[in-house]
């Protein structure tokens, strides 16, 4: 579904991610883990169009998408839930959810699918005409994904949607995750968390200073003694 | 030092001791002009209602900068000239109009289609300035797009200097227009609706339109909006049109007023506009607006009460002075703006 073939991203001169490759099938949630400043954000931003790689391709579906502005990526079917949420604080909760629907026309669907992210998230319902910026992080988060989800992605990509949330929060957000994804929608998941992260995806991938070290199901690689070693504290 | 539980520090102090006495100037002022009688409460009522006109043109152009600055970070040095390139170009039309006796045969079918010329022509302006001059260095230093702006501004303005010359048109007089409403100046009162009037299909669209959240939306985060399918360039450039078309408006009411258009005249508009919008706080739609309206009234009341009060000669010419006195004033004791957020917390 989606492909990433030999990706060499950079920030001027910094060579952010050197050659990555990966790929995503339909319906999975695929992970990508790795320490601070391996690489991840600046790949999803790569696939999100917001960051042009210098070479390399990306595949979304069969087509190449590494030449779309990221509107038109985004039109494809391809949302993200950014690291650090990126909540437009001075709107409401619910003009943050329309804004994730921006491109859709279809008035019943967008409905349809806000009562079932409010269903998903009942904090959401409650504060729904308060401005997003007097959101908890929690909440924050919350919202970020659910306005992700409001685009009806083909795929949702989530950038550390664990960060700062005490832990039984982030027990339920990845419980919210796998529910998304067993109702179809394929999913993209970077974590630093990797145990929680391997936990629930299908397959893997280990990225460290910009290159894939490893990669496999995910059983294998929390059973492996590198991944252990490095990124679960022995 | 700590004062009211915050650390201030000795430059601080200083500034607000100037503020201060600036304040206590424009009080004294005050006092003993309205202690004198001099003028009667008749006087004080024209002064007013022509500040609230001048503002309103004001507030129409602050709305360019503000907007701009909303979704760009950059400070359209140029929209003096758009509100030029506007009012100049409708002239034309109006003198033509008139000439075919058809002004003052249809006045209002004719102030309309004049209207919209203006509006399109500064639209179009605005619009060609971000594709040209702006679009192109989105990503270069903000003092590179600064400069950019000054010399688009001098380029435009003559551009028109070369196109119509350099000379003062009068634009021909609307005999409706002429004379009292209740004893105020009915163009007046026409400039100060139609700015209101103005000022209220706008805050509608960018409140209520799906274009208008989209422009908000970037205003905050242009990526994370991009990233919502909102696609930035063509949104920006709608927000320069709009922008834009809102000060050829401000150009005709400007010369319903002043009657007069020269390729120079959007110089000191566009410079008391964008005073406007710093003291409204940057950024900020209603800002703009209040701004707009503050500043006009200010400086039509101002001379008067205060400086005449002073015993200085002459306190008519010195409207310019109360205006930047005022930002200063503001800017001391609200460095954001009245209705602004603290900038530290926006996005660098
Ligand atoms: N805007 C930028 N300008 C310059 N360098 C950048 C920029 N953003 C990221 N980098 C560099 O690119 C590399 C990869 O950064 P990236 O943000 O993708 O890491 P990450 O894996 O998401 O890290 P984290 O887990 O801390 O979010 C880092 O070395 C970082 O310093
Ligand atoms: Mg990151």
């Amino acid at each position: 579904m989606l492909t990433l073939n030999a990706i060499h991203s950079y920030y001027g001169q910094i060579h952010a991610l050197k050659g990555v490759s990966f790929t995503v099938e339909k319906g999975e949630i695929v992970t990508l883990i790795g320490s601070n400043g391996a690489g991840k954000t600046t790949t999803l931003n790569t696939i999100s169009g917001l960051i042009k790689p210098r070479s390399g391709e990306i595949l979304f579906e069969g087509q190449r998408i590494d030449n779309l502005a990221p509107h038109e990526i985004a039109k494809r079917g391809i949302s993200q839930s950014p690291e650090g949420r990126k909540i437009f604080g001075r709107m409401t909760v619910r003009e943050n959810l329309e804004m994730g629907a921006f491109n859709r026309k279809d008035q019943a669907g967008i409905r349809h699918d806000l009562a079932q992210i409010l269903e998903l998230f009942p904090r959401l319902r409650e504060r729904f005409n308060q401005s997003g910026g007097t959101l908890s992080g929690g909440e924050q988060q919350m919202l970020a994904i659910g306005r992700a989800l409001m685009s009806r992605p083909r795929i949702l990509t989530l950038d550390e949607p664990s960060m700062g949330l005490a832990p039984i929060l982030v027990a339920q957000i990845f419980k919210i995750i796998c529910d998304i994804n067993q109702q179809g929608t394929t999913i993209l998941l970077i974590e630093q968390n990797a145990q929680m992260a391997l936990s629930i995806a299908t397959r893997g991938y280990v990225l460290e200073t910009g290159q894939i070290v490893l990669q496999g199901p995910a059983k294998d690689l929390l059973a492996s003694p590198q991944v252990r070693k490095a990124y679960l504290g022995g | 030092m700590y004062l009211f539980g915050r650390r201030i520090d000795a430059s601080q102090i200083i500034v607000w001791i100037i503020g201060g006495v600036l304040f206590l100037l424009v009080l004294i002022g005050s006092i003993s002009t309205l202690l004198t009688e001099r003028y009667t409460v008749k006087q004080w009522l024209d002064f007013i209602i022509f500040g609230a006109a001048q503002g309103g043109i004001y507030a129409l152009i602050a709305l360019g900068y503000t907007m701009v600055y909303g979704v760009l970070r950059l400070i359209n040095f140029a929209h003096g000239e758009v509100f030029m390139s506007g009012a100049f170009s409708a002239y034309f039309l109006a003198a033509a109009l008139d000439k075919a006796m058809l002004l003052n045969r249809y006045p209002i079918p004719c102030l309309l289609v004049i209207a919209f010329l203006s509006a399109a022509v500064s639209a179009t302006v605005a619009v060609c300035l971000e594709r040209i001059a702006y679009r192109p260095l989105r990503r270069a230093p903000r003092l590179v797009n600064l400069i950019t702006a000054i010399g688009a501004s001098f380029f435009l303005q003559y551009t028109f200097r070369g196109l119509y010359g350099s000379g003062v048109e009068v634009y021909p007089d609307i005999a409706i227009l002429k004379g009292d409403f209740w004893g105020i100046r009915k163009t007046l009162l026409v400039v100060c609706g139609s700015a209101l009037a103005m000022l209220g299909i706008l805050y509608a669209f960018i409140q209520g339109t799906k274009t208008g959240r989209a422009i908000r939306a970037i205003s905050e985060d242009l990526e994370t909006a991009a990233l919502m399918g909102v696609d930035v360039d063509q949104t920006i450039a709608i927000t320069f049109a709009v922008g834009g078309s809102t000060a050829g408006i401000a150009g005709v009411l400007y010369a319903l007023i002043f009657s007069q258009v020269n390729f120079f005249m959007g110089f000191v508009p566009g410079m008391k506009a964008f005073t406007a919008a710093v003291m409204g706080g940057i950024g900020n739609v209603p800002g703009a607006a209040l701004g707009g309206f503050l500043l006009g009234i200010f400086e039509a009341v101002g001379p008067s009460l205060f400086l005449d009060g002073l015993g200085i000669p002459a306190a008519n010419q010195l409207k310019d002075v109360i205006a930047f006195t005022l930002l200063v004033l503001i800017l001391i004791f609200r460095p954001t703006g009245l209705l602004g957020e603290r900038l530290a917390v926006k996005r660098t």
